[in-house]
């Protein structure tokens, strides 16, 4: 059975369709990436997942419960922001509200929670800036911390929003190889949004890729094609494979979408 | 001189308000430094003063009117649950005209001065036995309110994003958390006055915001400084009036000034502490083991 269903999906703001009759099923282990330019819904996509923001029709169910009923744990995972360095939060606290942040009354002291946290503290190699700080923490060793706040609570499905937004090449990889690694053991399914497909290529199962007012989902090689993107754009657009990176050319706002000089 | 002032049944209730001001001041403090709404504070507290001097006009209980006003206000403000500037500038707007307001009130009001001048500095010698069983009643308010939503409120406040993706009701909590200040800045007001508030709502969380890095830690010790500075600052200012009689100092100038020493002094031990890990440490490595 599958872990998540999306069920002819449309989200319209006023006369503005972002899409429309979006249908797909996420299986267990599944790493979907959403791609495509500014504005065509991918963060909406994210929050109707979340269960945040109510879709105009269609249907979303996460493990056999829509999301806004709130009855499995969804991880998520934000575009790196930077702390403010005075925030009295330390690594260890930051991971802690993941796991019980939205509770009423006090955390108390349980060993068990205790252990969970160092847990996934120790899974995303954070254990020795764990008690420092937040905000004097680089990016990426803030959106480790991150990573390990959207695990340490065994969801059943794990939402990535650009998580690798300024970060470095070093740090971009780290937090592609913890999501793989977790769908890996655990079979959670995640949703990778991102404008830059180059640093999940590698281990992405399948793209959907929302342009405006079209969407098309498949395997990156049937979907990352000058003939699939020219018919979503509704003009040229040639993909190009420049050894095993893919550099899209051609499209309307040609800057947004996979920069070239990202490259390794 | 001043072990006889001791002894009298006025101060022990001016210690009492004292402490339970500080321990609800201190305690919101922590939340209202980590969420930026100093000025909010300040606007809530200047509201409380038109609200006093509305009530003194009609003939009330001036400090029905302080907790009407700043209730009014933390209402409208929590629900616009507004982010950065804008809330800057509209509080900015709310503020100006509140005073305005209060200061018709002022002079439209025929009584003593005085009253007026204890709405905007405090008096909390004068603090009667009613008033601190007031104050206990609002105080244990405020401290349940906060108790009960420590979690919820403290993630909102720290990582809001990641709080609504969990299903956290940001803007409920936002409701909560300016009707709890504004209970906590109704009671400020009466011990320390509508100028003065911040130097027990602000001071002792941001001196205790320097000091470590844990929440737990933070929260008790803005706590522990705001009851220095009460107390200390009661003490100090009949300790100055034994001695000269004649010529005593106000008591809220002794807690103001004791609460921004202590943050100076915090300012610089985190100064000079961040100087020595550098100092000693190599570049990539910080300060964990100490924060």
């Amino acid at each position: 059975m599958s872990v998540v269903t999306v069920d002819d999906l449309a989200l319209r703001f006023g006369d503005r369709t972002l899409f429309e009759g979006l249908g797909f099923e996420l299986e267990r282990g599944e790493l979907l990436a959403v791609l495509g330019p500014n504005g065509t819904g991918k963060t909406s996509l994210l929050r109707i997942l979340l269960g945040l923001l109510p879709p105009s029709a269609g249907r979303v169910v996460v493990e056999g419960c829509p999301p806004q009923e709130r009855c499995h744990r969804i991880g998520y995972v934000p575009q790196q922001r930077v702390f403010d360095r005075d925030v009295v939060l330390r690594g260890r606290d930051l991971v802690r509200l993941g796991l019980d942040g939205h509770r009423w009354g006090f955390s108390r002291f349980r060993a068990n929670d205790r252990a969970r946290v160092d847990a996934s503290l120790a899974e995303v190699g954070a254990t020795v800036y764990a008690d420092g700080p937040v905000g004097r923490l680089s990016g990426g060793e803030q959106q480790r911390l991150r990573v390990a706040q959207a695990l340490v609570a065994d969801p059943v499905l794990i939402l990535a929003d650009e998580p690798l937004l300024s970060l470095d090449l070093a740090h971009q990889r780290g937090v592609v190889d913890l999501l793989d690694a977790r769908r890996r053991s655990a079979g959670t399914p995640v949703v990778f949004v991102t404008h830059d497909v180059n640093p999940v290529l590698h281990t992405v199962d399948r793209v959907l890729y929302l342009a405006p007012g079209q969407w098309a989902i498949g395997t990156p090689d049937e979907v990352l094609t000058s003939a699939t993107l020219s018919r979503l754009y509704g003009t040229e657009v040639d993909v190009l494979r420049v050894r095993d990176r893919v550099v899209v050319v051609g499209t309307p706002d040609d800057q947004h979408v996979h920069h070239v000089e990202n490259g390794h | 001189m001043f072990t006889q002032l001791l002894g009298e049944p006025f101060v022990h209730t001016a210690l009492w308000a004292g402490a339970v001001v500080a321990i609800v001041s201190g305690a919101i403090g922590v939340f209202v430094v980590a969420r930026g709404m100093s000025f909010a504070v300040h606007a809530i507290s200047e509201l409380g003063f038109t609200g006093a001097t509305g009530a003194l006009v009609i003939g009330i209980d001036p400090v029905l009117g302080i907790l009407g006003g700043s209730l009014l206000v933390g209402l409208v403000l929590g629900l616009l649950s507004l982010r950065g500037r804008e809330r800057d500038s509209a509080i900015g707007a709310v503020l100006a005209f509140g005073l305005g307001l209060g200061y018709l009130f002022f002079s439209l009001y025929q009584g003593y001065a005085t009253e007026a001048l204890n709405l905007l500095f405090g008096n909390i010698l004068g603090v009667s036995v009613t008033q601190l069983r007031n104050l206990v009643i609002v105080g244990a308010v405020v401290l349940l309110g906060l108790g009960l939503l420590y979690r919820p409120l403290f993630f909102s406040s720290v990582d809001p994003e990641i709080a609504a993706a969990r299903g956290v009701p940001l803007r409920a909590l936002s409701v909560a958390i300016f009707l709890l200040l504004a209970l906590t800045t109704a009671e400020a007001i009466q011990a320390v006055g509508v100028l003065l508030v911040l130097t027990l709502v602000i001071t002792p969380a941001a001196a205790a915001q320097r000091l470590t890095g844990r929440p737990a830690v933070a929260l008790l010790l803005s706590i522990a400084i705001a009851l220095v500075s009460t107390e200390g600052g009661i003490l100090l200012a009949l300790a100055r009036s034994s001695l000269s009689p004649n010529q005593s100092w106000p008591t809220s100038f002794f807690i103001a000034t004791i609460s921004f020493s202590i943050y100076v002094a915090a300012r610089i031990f985190d100064w000079s502490r961040a100087r020595q890990s550098r100092l000693i440490a190599s570049p990539r490595r910080r300060m964990w083991a100490v924060r």
